[in-house]
């Protein structure tokens, strides 16, 4: 075999990364990827005289990451794999956009983050499908919507109240985080803060990715207490954010008992973060080499207090939301996403789970306190907004047995160890479950142990594309419930 | 129907009876106290540590527009010259009362931070309605934001309320660093708004382009034309910090 085998946050030298010509790639990608192997990565590096490809696949079941390159001078082009292999298509576009290297023979080359119009006087406007036809119309929303939430613009081709196509455009809060990640090298502690704001709602997801990544590269085994600390405030995160969704989803059908319910239970969880680090959203959480705050014997005790009472609660609020003729007359069958679909377009997390495919990195590819812990995979069948409500349900009711569980195996250790030099031409894949999904973070060292390359993908980038699809057929005012449905990302896609 | 009222019950009332009095628990980082006088012979750690540049030193200064309350400055300072209160009322209609500045108390603060003017009063004072438009934000201040309407903070009790057109608001309510991708669109949102009309802005990003600062990516010329009324500090900012600081704006 070509490829090098290593497990989630293995880090490697540059040397053990095979390099092969690309149609030598392309044809062990075909191969894997037929085995039943997952795309992780496929993203590019600007060197002197071109750029360096380097991809990353998952086999779930056997826990392994495989990953080789491919060199490629300014200007050259290459067989696209999106015809075989449908979720190479974002990759593509993205490494195209980024580095003009063409994927020949891609069904849809459009922007990723860029084209948009208006905005730039070099940069072609991004030219829509359109529907042609008698009683045809076309809705336009955004970027700015109609709530309080990020901007991205969606058009929909609808034929009366049916929606037969979907298109979405982001790229509005592009921030350039990428870069800033290897500007800013130097200052530590301005690179976690910048991982705590690739998405918002996804502080300890982000941070904790990013500290394992690191801490691979310098070798840093941080302790047991710091790692139970850690799955604490991911599980409560994933909490936060489920109820929040759950309460809005409630909200979307006019359910107004489930938005009250699920929000005010969603105010317990995140002041719980906040009794612990200060921030309701988990910032100053997460430090390189462990956590910055600790969980007192009182804390835990309290902690131990809001979840249980958290449990019967949200029980009770579920029974009451899921019985309910009215909402179910609108979540089930709305925004289907068949188990084919989520697994050719490669989708991650709760949303690839309620349509029955399971993964999850916290048992596939265990990190920090999952090592210690598997956690059992939740699937359900649906795909509808239904299944990806509920399935945000029985997920809360499983992150509650996690923290119970680690809090009762809480030992004394460090809470932060200081972290040596990183290792010089390292490349190291740094994988975890956030309450989206798969979240995968990549850093390259150059030869004095400083970043040189810092890749980052949430689980919207693997998702988004699911959004478009699922509203297909659906009338356009179920739009609002099957984008909630999924919640996904602007920020943390555009980066 | 039984767990209907079951779940009536259990829940309660939610909303905090008095906003003016609520209280966050002790480790919120809210404004503040700076003692230069504890400062040892020509140590900069705070200001090398800090990931916004929000602190000068000589004298020593820390610009809440800038900074994102991580904290670790006053973790470094081995002496105690910043000290980080639980005071979440940090809204300021003068950006540079933000700057604070060695030995200023938090009653000094808030008894100069928010001008209240009269004319705002009059016009807003029963019904404030705001377009909120994130502009290259995390989603961390947009859910804060939300959350100042949920049953807890329930904003909607003073007259103040978001709404989806900007045809209908008095205000604009601007997150983020101005990604340069929604600078047009904010303009535009901007512009729809008839006048009078106010412009708040809510966090760091903000407030200065925080962690965005000197991205390439970014472009702030909104704020070269047009003034902000009202600075709402924080990473993001606590929603009693952002009910706070429009009530006291228009004088309620
Ligand atoms: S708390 Fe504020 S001033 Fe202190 S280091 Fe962090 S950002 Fe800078």
């Amino acid at each position: 075999m070509i490829w090098t085998e290593i497990k989630n946050l293995q880090s490697v030298s540059l040397k053990e990364i095979p390099n092969l010509e690309f149609h030598k790639l392309r044809e062990q990608i075909v191969e894997m990827i037929s085995k039943g192997c997952r795309l992780i990565q496929f993203f590019g590096e600007k060197i002197n005289s071109g750029v360096i490809l380097y991809v990353v696949l998952a086999d779930d079941e056997q826990s392994k990451l495989f990953i080789a390159s491919s060199n490629f001078n300014d200007g050259d082009s290459f067989d696209s794999i999106t015809p075989e292999f449908k979720s190479f298509h974002l990759f593509e576009r993205e490494f195209y956009e980024q580095f003009g290297i063409k994927p020949q023979g891609h069904p849809w080359l459009k922007p990723v983050r860029k084209g948009i119009a208006g905005i730039s006087k070099e940069e072609i406007p991004y030219e829509f499908f359109k529907m042609i036809g008698e009683e045809v119309h076309e809705v336009g929303v955004g970027p700015i919507h109609a709530g309080i939430i990020e901007p991205g613009h969606f058009r929909f081709s609808c034929h009366g109240e049916q929606i037969h196509h979907l298109e979405i455009e982001l790229g509005f809060q592009h921030r350039g985080i990428e870069e800033l990640f290897i500007r800013n090298k130097n200052n530590p502690v301005y690179l976690l803060k910048l991982s705590e704001s690739i998405a918002g709602d996804t502080v300890v997801g982000h941070a904790g990715t990013f500290a394992r990544a690191i801490e691979s590269l310098s070798e840093n085994n941080i302790s047991r207490r710091a790692m139970v600390i850690r799955t604490i405030a991911l599980e409560l995160e994933r909490i936060g954010i489920h109820l929040g969704d759950l309460s809005a989803l409630s909200g979307d059908v006019a359910y107004l008992t489930g938005n009250a319910a699920f929000g005010a239970l969603r105010t317990k969880v995140i002041n719980t973060t906040l009794a612990i680090c200060g921030s309701r959203f988990g910032h100053g959480m997460i430090a390189v080499g462990g956590v910055n705050y600790d969980i007192s014997s009182e804390l835990k005790e309290k902690i131990l207090d809001t979840i249980n009472k958290l449990e019967e609660d949200v029980e009770i609020a579920a029974e009451v939301l899921f019985s309910s003729a009215s909402v179910l007359a609108r979540f089930e069958k709305t925004g289907i996403i068949t188990n084919e679909i989520a697994k050719e377009i490669g989708m991650v997390g709760p949303a690839a789970r309620a349509s029955g495919v399971a993964i999850d990195i916290r048992s596939d590819h265990p990190f920090g306190g999952f090592s210690l812990f598997p956690v059992h995979k939740l699937t359900l069948k649906s795909g509808d907004v239904f299944a990806r409500a509920y399935i945000r349900y029985i997920e809360i009711t499983q992150s509650i047995k996690i923290i119970k569980e680690q809090l009762e195996t809480f030992s004394e250790g460090e809470l932060k160890k200081t972290s040596s030099e990183l290792k010089p031409n390292h490349f190291v894949i740094s994988l975890a479950e956030g309450w989206r999904g798969e979240i995968s973070h990549t850093a390259i060292t150059d030869e004095n142990g400083r970043l040189r390359k810092y890749k980052i993908k949430d689980p919207s980038f693997n998702n988004w594309l699911a959004v478009a699809l699922s509203v297909k057929n659906n009338g356009v005012s179920d739009f609002p419930l099957c984008n909630k449905s999924f919640n996904l990302s602007y920020s943390g896609f555009d980066l | 129907m039984l767990d209907l009222f079951k779940l009536r019950i259990r829940h309660g009332k939610q909303a905090i009876p008095n906003i003016r009095k609520a209280e966050v628990l002790e480790t919120f980082k809210g404004f503040p106290i700076i003692d230069e006088s504890k400062c040892a012979d020509k140590c900069k750690d705070c200001k090398d540590v800090c990931p916004t540049e929000a602190i000068e030193v000589n004298p020593l200064r820390l610009d809440l527009g800038k900074c994102i309350f991580c904290g670790e400055c006053e973790k470094v300072c081995s002496s105690g010259a910043i000290k980080f209160t639980n005071q979440y009322q940090l809204g300021s209609t003068n950006r540079n009362s933000l700057i604070i500045s060695s030995g200023k108390t938090f009653e000094q603060f808030e008894e100069e931070a928010v001008d209240a003017k009269k004319e705002i009063h009059k016009y807003f004072g029963r019904s404030l309605k705001l377009r909120q438009v994130s502009a290259g934000g995390c989603n961390g201040c947009e859910l804060e934001l939300a959350a100042t309407t949920n049953v807890n903070f329930d904003m909607g009790r003073f007259g103040i309320d978001f709404v989806a057109s900007p045809r209908h608001a008095d205000g604009i309510v601007i997150t983020g660093p101005i990604s340069a991708n929604m600078a047009p669109a904010l303009k535009d949102a901007y512009e729809s708004i008839s006048d009078p009309k106010i412009v708040i802005a809510v966090g760091v990003c903000s407030i200065s382009g925080g962690l965005f600062a000197n991205s390439n990516h970014v472009n702030r010329n909104f704020f070269d034309e047009i003034p902000v009324d009202l600075f709402v500090p924080g990473c993001p900012p606590h929603p009693l910090t952002f009910i706070h600081a429009l009530l006291d704006y228009i004088g309620k």
